[in-house]
C-alpha cells in the first residue's frame, strides 16, 4: 500500500529536475498525476529551458509506475490555460487531493543589474503562478473534502541571499501565500505547507549559477550565505520529494503553515 | 519491503507510555531497534496535574516492541540524572551495537497560574525535565555518534509553546523555547558529523498529559469536575484545523521522517505537527 495510494496530485514545472521528481515519487506511493510545464523557450535565464521531449519523459516515467498522468504544455501564468488544464485532469481522473506549487525560475544578477524584465518575470512566474495556482486549484481540494498543498519556497524564502533580489522576494512572497492560504482553507480540512530547499541538482541548480562567480569574487563576505552546514554541496530532487511526500500523505494530516526546510542547514548561517 | 528506518537503533526518553512509547512502536514497525528509558514514577509535585507513568507501562512498551519482532533494551532511569541516563545507554549500545537515532521526548506539564504565582520548586521541577534533561539526553549520546563516524539524527520533542507565549504555563513554556535554543546550536556543532538535530512542535495530543480534569479545569477555571466532552470543543478552538487533538502517531510520523533518511539534509528545522495551533 503507497503512502498515497489512490489520491491524485496536481504539478507544475513537472517536465524536469524537482517537478518531475515529485510526480514519480508520488506516484510510485500510489498517485495519480496532474502535469503542466511550460515546456519552451524562457528569456534571460542562464539555463536551458525544459522542453516537449522533457514533459514526454516524465509521462513515459511515471506511466512506467502504472500510474496515469494528464500532462499538458502549460503556463502558470496563463489563468484561461491553466484553469482549463486543471479543470480537464480532474475530470479525468475523478478529484484532486494533493497541489504540488513547483515551477519556477531563477536569474542571478546584483542589485544595479535586476532588469525590469527580470523582476516582473521572476515575480509573475514565481509568485503570481503559484497564486493562480492555488487559487485556481482550491475549488476541486473543497469538493474533495479536503487535501494537501506544497508550495516549493526556498532557503532564499527565509532568509535574504545575495544577487537574488527578484528571487528572494518572489519566494519570501510564496511563503505569505501559504501562510494566508493555510488561515483561510483550515476549515475545509485542507492543509498548506511551504518546503525550503537549497541547491538542488537539477538544471536550474547546477547549470545556472555561472553568475554567481565573479559576483562573488568581487564581494567575499557574502559567499559564506551560499554555503551548506551539512558537509554536502547539493541535494538531491528525492531529497525534496520526499519532504513533499511527508507533506501530502496522510502522515501529514495535522501539518500545516508550515515552511519545512530541506536545506542541508543553510539558513542557521 | 525494507522499514524506512531499518537496521537503526533509536534512543527514546519517556518511552513508557505517550509519545514515547508511540515514537518506540512506530520506529520499530520500520525496522529500528529501541533503547528506551523513562522516570516510571509519579513525580513529587506533579500528582495534582496527573499521575507519572508506570514500571508496568514500560514493560508494556517493551512487550509490543518484541511483539513487533524488534530487539529493546529498557531502564528506569530518570533524565535529570546524568550518571543513570548516561548508563542506561551505554548498556543499550553496548547490547545492540550502536545508536543512530535520538528522541529526547520526556517531559512534564504544569500549568494553572500566573507567572508571578508559580514557585521555585515548580519552576526548577519543569526546566529541569523539559529542559537540562533534553540537553543530558544530547550530551550522552553525541559521542556515540560521533565515534561511530555514521551521522545521526536527533529529534527534540518541543511544543507549540515552544513557538509562542501560553498564558499561565510561564515555566512550561520557557522550558519549550529552551529546546528550540538547544536544537539550533547542536545544529551547527554537529553538522561537521552529518549529525542532524530538528525539534518537533506537537499541538494537544490525546495522551494522558492533556486527557486530565487539572488540564480541562485550565480552560474551564469555573467547572469543578469538567468532562473529555466538555473539554473537546474548546481544544478545537484553540487549532486551525477542526480538530480537538492529534494523536500519539502523527507525532511519530513526524520523528519517523526525521529519523529517516528520507530527511538525510533535514537539520535545524521546526516541525510544527500543530494542526495550525500556531498560525491563530
Amino acid at each position: 500500500m503507497g503512502r498515497v495510494e489512490g489520491k491524485v496530485a496536481f504539478v507544475t514545472g513537472a517536465a524536469r529536475g524537482q517537478g518531475r521528481s515529485h510526480a514519480l515519487r508520488l506516484a510510485q506511493e500510489g498517485a495519480d498525476i496532474i502535469a503542466v510545464d511550460l515546456a519552451d523557450h524562457i528569456p534571460n535565464i542562464d539555463y536551458p529551458s525544459s522542453t516537449e521531449e522533457d514533459l514526454a519523459e516524465t509521462v513515459r516515467q511515471v506511466e512506467a509506475l502504472d500510474r496515469r498522468i494528464i500532462a499538458t504544455k502549460t503556463d502558470i501564468r496563463d489563468r484561461d490555460a491553466m484553469k482549463a488544464a486543471i479543470d480537464d485532469g480532474v475530470a479525468q481522473l475523478g478529484k484532486l487531493d494533493i497541489v504540488v506549487a513547483n515551477a519556477g525560475i531563477c536569474v542571478i544578477a546584483d542589485w544595479e543589474n535586476t532588469s525590469v524584465d527580470v523582476w516582473n518575470q521572476t515575480i509573475g512566474t514565481n509568485l503570481t503562478g503559484a497564486w493562480n495556482t492555488l487559487q485556481l486549484t482550491t475549488p476541486h481540494l473543497i469538493a474533495n473534502g479536503g487535501g494537501s498543498i506544497i508550495l516549493t519556497s526556498s532557503a532564499a524564502g527565509i532568509k535574504g541571499l545575495p544577487f537574488l533580489s527578484a528571487y528572494v522576494v518572489s519566494k519570501h512572497g510564496v511563503v505569505g501565500l501559504m501562510r494566508s492560504y493555510a488561515t483561510e482553507l483550515a476549515e475545509y480540512n485542507i492543509r498548506v505547507n511551504t518546503i525550503h530547499p537549497t541547491g538542488v541538482n537539477t538544471p536550474m541548480g547546477t547549470l545556472g549559477g555561472g553568475a554567481f562567480g565573479p559576483l562573488l569574487e568581487a564581494h567575499p563576505k557574502l559567499g559564506g550565505m551560499l554555503a551548506n552546514l551539512l558537509p554536502i554541496e547539493i541535494t538531491e530532487p528525492v531529497d525534496q520529494s520526499n519532504a513533499v511526500l511527508f507533506l501530502a500523505s496522510d502522515e501529514g494530516r495535522y501539518v500545516t503553515s508550515l515552511e519545512l526546510t530541506v536545506d542541508a542547514g543553510n539558513t542557521q548561517f | 519491503m525494507t522499514g524506512r528506518v531499518e537496521g537503526k537503533v533509536a534512543f527514546i526518553t519517556g518511552a513508557a507510555r505517550g509519545q514515547g512509547r508511540s515514537h518506540a512502536l512506530r520506529l520499530a514497525q520500520e525496522g529500528a531497534d529501541i533503547i528506551a528509558v523513562d522516570i516510571c514514577e509519579s513525580i513529587p509535585g506533579m500528582e495534582k496535574y496527573y499521575a507519572g507513568a508506570t514500571e508496568e507501562d514500560l514493560a508494556e512498551t517493551v512487550r509490543q516492541v518484541e511483539a513487533l519482532d524488534r530487539r529493546i533494551v529498557a531502564r528506569k532511569a530518570d533524565v535529570r540524572d546524568y550518571p543513570a541516563l548516561k548508563a542506561a545507554l551505554d548498556e543499550g549500545v553496548a547490547e545492540l551495537g550502536h545508536v543512530d537515532i535520538v528522541s529526547a521526548n520526556a517531559g512534564i506539564f504544569a500549568f494553572g497560574e500566573q507567572s508571578q504565582l508559580v514557585e521555585d520548586a515548580e519552576w526548577e521541577m519543569v526546566n529541569d525535565i523539559n529542559a537540562k534533561g533534553v540537553w543530558h539526553t544530547a550530551k550522552a549520546v553525541i559521542p556515540h555518534l560521533i565515534e561511530q563516524g555514521t551521522g545521526g539524527s536527533i529529534i527534540l520533542t518541543s511544543s507549540t509553546a515552544g513557538l509562542k507565549g501560553t498564558p499561565n504555563v510561564v515555566a512550561y513554556t520557557a522550558s519549550k523555547h529552551a529546546v528550540v535554543g538547544i536544537m539550533r546550536t547542536l545544529a551547527l556543532e554537529l553538522a561537521p558529523h552529518r549529525i542532524r538535530v530538528n525539534t518537533v512542535h506537537p499541538t494537544s495530543v490525546n495522551t494522558d498529559m492533556i486527557q486530565n480534569e487539572a488540564t480541562y479545569r485550565l480552560f474551564m477555571p469555573d467547572n469543578p469536575h469538567p468532562t473529555k466532552e466538555e473539554a473537546a470543543p474548546i481544544f478545537v478552538g484553540i487549532n486551525a484545523l477542526p480538530i480537538p487533538w492529534v494523536e500519539p502517531v502523527d507525532i511519530s510520523n513526524a520523528v519517523l521522517f526525521l529519523a529517516s533518511d528520507e530527511a538525510r539534509y533535514v537539520t535545524g528545522t521546526e516541525l510544527k505537527v500543530d494542526a495550525g495551533y500556531t498560525v491563530k
